[in-house]
């Protein structure tokens, strides 16, 4: 039943995604570790941590497309259940420091032993256990989600007003992870990790894993949106996000199909935040900055709402600019070249890298063969967005 | 899953044309590896945020480090070499500045980075520079708590700064209540913890002690003014602490001088309020308030006066001011220098261990030396706003003949952190603990 | 005090660093207002000042010292302004010495305010005075509460603890029936602070209520339109300097129409190569403003620098009043009249004129509009012309009391939205409401939560209130809503 469902739902675009995607989460890794530094094909790893960054950043982006793309929820808060899943597992990594803090206190965290904290909060215990953080790297987020969804799509509230809503709650998350007193280290936020499950997080090996996993994350969220969207579920989705009310009036409870697609969204984005963390060394309150939010919204618009890939690849296009741009010469420039790229993209391809490739690719096509492009059409993904909130 | 997968490999795109697509990518990738440097140049990382938040106060470190290694490149350069300054942008986003780090050290091989600003910042790169071996030199005043073998800290540590602020507060304005006003992160709560401890010490009863944090970029200072005000009319004689973050304070000052409050009143001792900050206001209504540094502008030394010429003419803009963060770089830079001479090397790990003990003169007329525990030694001076945005010296009396404060990496008015030490020389140890006799942490 | 008559300007050249000194020739020099220069040791004037003369340097202790002096020396003014001040830093240096020039002053004093400072003074004086009588402590005491406000109360809680226990009983007495008065002036207080930070999210939020509000277009770039109104002031004030240094005052006067024109123009030309081309895909309006708000941040940027710009307060801005026992800062005072003004005819604009109702028209039913012949494009972009002019004059505004940074838009952009959103979009009136609402409740929770949490608090409020009215406040009626 399952793979049947999973096949269907596996159209040749997608096939292409995952095996690209399988053969960096595989390849890269290798090409680190095994070849030597002066192969031509050897990958840095400073490249592999870069990318490892990216690929999160790409499965934050899949989640936002699931909603938005897919059930026009449109949230500038995603950010939020992101970063939750990064101090989820900051907070497993800090409780593995042990001793090896600076001021060597076996449990408590270096920047409470400094503002004299005591003992350790009550939402700090368990930490120190794997799964139980990995546990919360999906809970959490998925608590908030559900509960914050349970309110927002219960009284119907929709459109902008939702998103300034996440907004909102991104914000009031911010300030309060920033208060010092909150218990989460403040604006310097949770660092100076040592090892994850026994292994160095700076070693070169550890690194290639996370990355491989990262890539797994990747392969398997998408897999698991690409079920949602083509299921059953999915075309309810579809109907709402086209025709809210007219869905409502067939008999569906909108709400709990919202509230279920949020929940699941969420939840990978916290997997992503999870990720994110080991690899790059820091979560701090930054990561809630609304700015971020917004950010992860538009890579999703530069690869092609309503596409899956396009959010991923637009995720690594937008960052690997960035990489590219605030470097070197162009370095004091470089806002104006994003800056330009957003609005040219909005101009230019409104729907997207991905979904412009769609419709170019439908186009020739149709002239061929012209029965069956509406199916195909939706199948690969280039569904028309109706913006109308 | 397992047919889904069959089903993956079977499907009608044949394999050879997704490995192609694939290892197309990868050349792609590795080409972006590492950038040949040419070998008669030595390369110098400039971490500082050219863009967002904190692109007000670190553009200009970014401006003073090319015109302290252009200057060094008319000398000859080092050891022979020319140097080449890399400017990156981590735009005042912590995980970026992780990223351009290793960058800078990995891609670009550089041999030292200049950088970071906040503390979350440095902490963010921390992991960065100890796992690829490489040095910073960190130029901002900050609340001590570290000692790391690979970062120098060219800024104060809370003992070269906070401390004598208070001291002069008692000592000169007999001041005996005190509010502790800061911007909610880790340096103002550290500093004000400190502060709390050290006036508990001197007999400051808890209850003349009035701490108040606000969040980054306060810009309504109304109520907390006005709380200000009325804590300061219990009959003693008050001061404000000011440990508010740089974007904040042109609001807070404004607010103080609208609701009357002179310095002769309520004076305002500040740690992050410089000749930059007040560029940006009318320092009329302020004049008396003072701050707290380990450089000013103000000070007449033969070589601060050459420092502010060439400043100037650098930047072809004669109005530019200089601040105490660029006067650390000054000092750092010229360190590092001394050090790979003195190493005839720029190795990082034989210009570390040529670094403590590189004695600068720093532009305030006294010699700084950069000591075992990667901190070095300043002079304090207590300045009072003029009515020109510049600082007059009110402590010490002579301030070219100001004595030298040693950093203190660990403060002794924190519980955890009395009983450390940091030395690089000999006990080759950032947080050796005097009771258990014992390096914590550094177990890896 | 000494009758010599060079005391006085020998003080306040020192107070306002025109005394110099020459370590050479060991002499003093005073320069005058004019620029004239007079020997301080005999008042002969001298051509100019010797090259190794420097300006003496205060700290606060001689300032201190000095107010006081200068309080015992101007008691006599005949301004009686001047008076007024004297007799309040006497009132707070309360040294035995003024007590004589005070009672001279009182004796022939006819300016009511002048002779109730003065009678202050006094009290205050007495009170502190060692051999002083008990009964004319305890009216001193009784003056002192009569006058009610923080200072008085300073002066009480500062007395020795050495004092007669009749006086020290009144003291407390007095200083708990000030600090209950006091205690229900702080609740004035903060409903003035409310308004005032109501006033300043109106402004930063009624352009946007255009731009939003009425053309449905998640307009990023307004916080950088606010900078860009803001700058302008800078501009404006900065030629002035150069230029027309006697015109300073007047430089907000003609700031506020350049930031309409200049913000205005940059809206029309936003409006005009990129939101035209987006109109019904209100989402996408959100990426184009975003890259646009990084293009305006990093242009200022590198044309003004990073850092701050000086904006200064022009005289009719500066300063404070007291009302009762709260002080009102007249910057604030202006700001919040000011607000008020542009929501009265903006309000007035979109229901009079020929513009705004055809403004109207466009955004209720754009075809129908067009059908009735209204060049609805150009409706278009002279209406985010408009919401864009007005971020500008608001950044006028708020160039006052804030930074003048590149990053001065993104502090207000999502506060806006919080706005806008929360009194229900398309609608001006909510917006205002809205405004106020926020602000208020801010300043109410402000001294209980501390500022962080109080904001915090604000936020999830919000949120709450959303689920309530998912429309916001002030939410449209009709089918136009589900469109």
């Amino acid at each position: 039943m399952t793979s049947h469902f999973l096949t269907r739902s596996l159209d040749r675009s997608a096939t292409i995604f995952l095996a690209i995607v399988a053969a960096v989460g595989v390849l890269l890794p290798l090409f680190n570790l095994l070849l030597p530094d002066t192969s031509m094909l050897h990958v840095p790893t400073y490249l592999m941590t870069l990318f490892g960054k990216y690929v999160c950043y790409a499965v934050l982006a899949l989640s936002i497309d699931l909603i938005w793309g897919y059930c026009g929820i449109l949230s500038l808060g995603h950010g939020a259940f992101f970063a939750l899943g990064g101090y989820a597992m900051g907070m497993y990594l800090m409780r593995q420091i042990g001793t090896r803090g600076v001021y060597a206190d076996p449990v408590l965290p270096d920047f409470m032993v400094f503002l004299n904290w005591k003992s350790l909060p009550w939402y700090w215990q368990g930490f120190d256990m794997f799964w139980f953080a990995a546990l919360m790297v999906v809970l959490v987020p998925g608590l908030l989600a559900f509960c914050f969804g349970w309110l927002a799509f219960r009284s119907r509230v929709t459109g902008v007003y939702l998103s300034i809503i996440t907004q909102a709650m991104t914000y009031a998350l911010l300030l309060g992870f920033f208060r010092n007193d909150f218990g989460f280290g403040g604006n310097n936020g949770l660092t100076d990790f040592k090892d994850i499950l026994g292994f160095n997080v700076q070693a070169e090996g550890t690194r290639a894993a996370l990355f491989a996993l990262s890539c797994l994350a990747l392969a398997i969220s998408f897999l698991i949106c690409r079920a949602v969207v083509g299921s059953k579920l999915g075309k309810v989705l579809i109907a709402i996000r086209d025709a809210e009310s007219r869905t409502r009036f067939l008999g569906y409870r909108v709400e709990s199909y919202k509230l279920f697609v949020f929940t699941l969204s969420a939840c990978i984005a916290g997997v992503a935040g999870a990720l994110y963390v080991p690899q790059v060394g820091i979560i701090n309150p930054g990561e809630f900055a609304p700015g971020n939010s917004i950010e992860a919204v538009i890579w999703v618009a530069v690869g092609g709402r309503g596409t899956l890939i396009g959010a991923a690849l637009g995720a690594i296009v937008v960052n690997y600019a960035k990489t590219v741009f605030t470097s070197g010469v162009l370095a004091p420039y470089w806002l104006f070249m994003l800056g330009a790229l957003f609005v040219l993209v909005t101009l230019l391809l409104p729907k997207g890298i991905i979904g412009t490739w769609n419709a170019w690719w439908e186009s020739r096509k149709a002239t061929g063969i012209s029965e069956d492009a509406d199916s195909a059409a939706f199948e690969d993904g280039a569904v028309k967005p109706h913006m109308a909130e | 899953m397992i047919t889904s997968l069959g089903s993956l490999l079977a499907a009608p795109l044949s394999r050879r044309k997704w490995l192609a697509a694939a290892s197309g990518l990868f050349l792609g990738l590795a080409t972006l590896g590492p950038a040949s440097a040419a070998d008669d140049t030595i390369k110098i990382g400039i971490l500082h945020s050219l863009s967002g938040t904190m692109a007000i106060s670190e553009t200009t470190l970014k401006d003073v480090m090319l015109m302290l290694i252009d200057e060094q490149n008319k000398k000859g350069g080092v050891l022979g070499k020319k140097l080449e300054a890399v400017v990156v942008d981590p735009a005042s986003n912590w995980p970026l500045f992780a990223e351009k780090a290793r960058e800078l050290i990995t891609k670009d091989k550089v041999s030292v980075v200049f950088g970071c600003w906040t503390s979350v910042s440095r902490k963010s790169v921390l992991p960065v520079f100890k796992e690829l071996d490489s040095i910073l030199f960190y130029p901002v005043q900050y609340e001590g708590e570290e000692s790391e073998r690979n970062v120098f800290y060219t800024g104060a540590a809370p003992n070269q700064q906070a401390i004598p602020a208070v001291d002069y507060l008692m000592k000169e304005e007999k001041v005996k209540r005190w509010v502790l006003a800061g911007t909610d992160y880790v340096y103002p709560r550290t500093t004000n913890k400190i502060l709390e401890a050290y006036l508990k010490s001197k007999g400051v009863s808890q209850d003349d002690i009035m701490i108040n944090y606000t969040p980054f970029g306060h810009s309504d200072w109304q109520t907390i003014v006005s709380d200000i005000k009325k804590f300061g009319s219990a009959g003693k004689k008050t001061a404000v602490v000011s440990t508010i973050n740089g974007d904040a304070n042109v609001p807070f000052y404004k607010e103080l001088g609208n609701q009357g409050i002179k310095a002769t009143d309520i004076p305002v001792v500040a740690f992050s309020v410089g000749e930059e900050e007040l560029a940006g206001i009318d320092t009329k209504p302020l004049v008396g308030h003072l701050a707290a540094w380990n450089y000013f502008e103000s000070i007449k030394t033969p070589a601060n006066t050459a420092f502010i010429k060439e400043w100037h003419a650098f930047t072809k803009n004669p109005k530019r001011t200089t601040n105490d963060p660029m006067e650390a770089h000054y000092i750092g830079f010229h360190m590092w220098v001394k050090a790979v001479e003195k190493a005839k090397s720029f190795d990082p790990d034989k210009v570390i261990e040529a670094l403590p003990g590189i004695k600068q003169a720093n532009l305030t007329g006294g010699i700084s030396e950069m000591l075992p525990n990667h901190h070095i030694t300043k002079p304090v001076f207590i300045g009072e706003i003029q009515g020109d945005g510049q600082f007059n010296v009110v402590s010490p009396d002579d301030p070219t003949k100001a004595k030298l404060v040693p950093g203190d990496a660990w403060s002794d008015y924190l519980e955890g952190s009395k009983d450390l030490e940091a030395d690089w020389v000999t006990l080759k140890c950032g947080n050796y603990n005097k009771v258990t006799k014992k390096c914590g942490g550094q177990g890896s | 005090m000494s009758g010599n008559p060079l005391a006085y300007p020998i003080i306040s050249a020192l107070k306002d660093g025109r005394l110099y000194a020459d370590d050479d020739s060991k002499k003093v020099f005073i320069k005058g207002t004019d620029g004239k220069v007079v020997d301080a040791s005999n008042g002969q004037a001298v051509a100019t000042l010797p090259d190794s003369a420097s300006a003496v340097r205060l700290n606060n202790r001689l300032r201190r010292t000095i107010d006081a002096a200068l309080g015992s020396l101007t008691l006599l003014s005949p301004d009686a302004s001047v008076r007024i001040q004297a007799a309040q830093s006497v009132f707070k240096s309360h040294e035995e010495s003024s007590l004589a020039p005070l009672d001279a002053a009182l004796k022939n004093e006819t300016n009511d305010t002048a002779r109730k400072a003065l009678t202050g003074a006094r009290a205050a004086v007495v009170l502190f005075k060692a051999d002083a009588s008990e009964a004319d402590k305890l009216d001193a005491i009784a003056t002192i509460r009569a006058r009610g406000d923080q200072e008085a109360l300073a002066l009480l809680s500062g007395l020795p603890g050495d004092a007669p226990p009749a006086v020290a009983r009144a003291a407390t007495a007095a200083m708990a029936s000030i600090k209950g008065n006091l205690a229900l002036w702080s609740t004035v207080q903060n409903a003035w602070y409310g308004l005032s930070l109501g006033s300043v999210l109106l402004l930063a939020a009624i352009g946007l209520a255009i731009t939003f509000g009425v053309m449905g277009v998640i307009n990023m770039a307004h916080g950088e339109m606010v900078m860009v109104g803001a700058y302008t002031t800078f501009v404006v004030q900065e030629t002035i300097r150069t230029s027309y240094p006697a015109a300073f005052d007047y430089s907000l006067l003609i700031a506020v129409p350049l930031a309409f024109v200049v913000a205005g123009a940059i809206g029309v030309l936003i409006e005009r190569t990129i939101i035209r081309f987006l109109y019904g895909r209100p989402l996408e309006t959100l990426l184009a403003t975003w890259g646009l708000s990084l293009i305006l941040q990093q242009a200022v940027r590198t044309i003004f620098g990073p850092n701050n710009r000086e904006v200064g307060n022009p005289s009719w801005m500066s300063g404070a009043f007291d009302l009762g026992h709260i002080t009102i800062t007249y910057n604030r005072l202006w700001i919040l009249c000011f607000a008020l003004a542009v929501f009265i005819i903006l309000l007035a604009m979109l229901r009079f004129t020929r513009l705004g109702l055809e403004m109207r028209a466009v955004t209720q039913n754009r075809r129908m509009a067009a059908s009735m012949g209204i060049a609805t494009s150009r409706v278009d972009a002279l209406t985010f012309g408009l919401g864009s002019g007005i971020a500008g004059i608001a950044g006028v505004a708020l160039s006052q009391i804030d930074n003048v940074s590149p990053n001065l838009g993104q502090s207000y952009i999502i506060d806006s939205f919080m706005v806008v959103v929360f009194g229900g979009v398309g609608n001006l009136w909510g917006t205002l409401v809205g405004a106020f609402t926020l602000g208020i409740a801010n300043k109410f929770l402000e001294p209980a939560a501390g500022a962080v949490l109080g904001k915090i608090a604000i936020l999830v409020l919000i949120i709450l209130f959303i689920q309530k009215r998912p429309r916001g406040l002030f939410a449209l009626k009709g089918r136009a809503v589900d469109a």
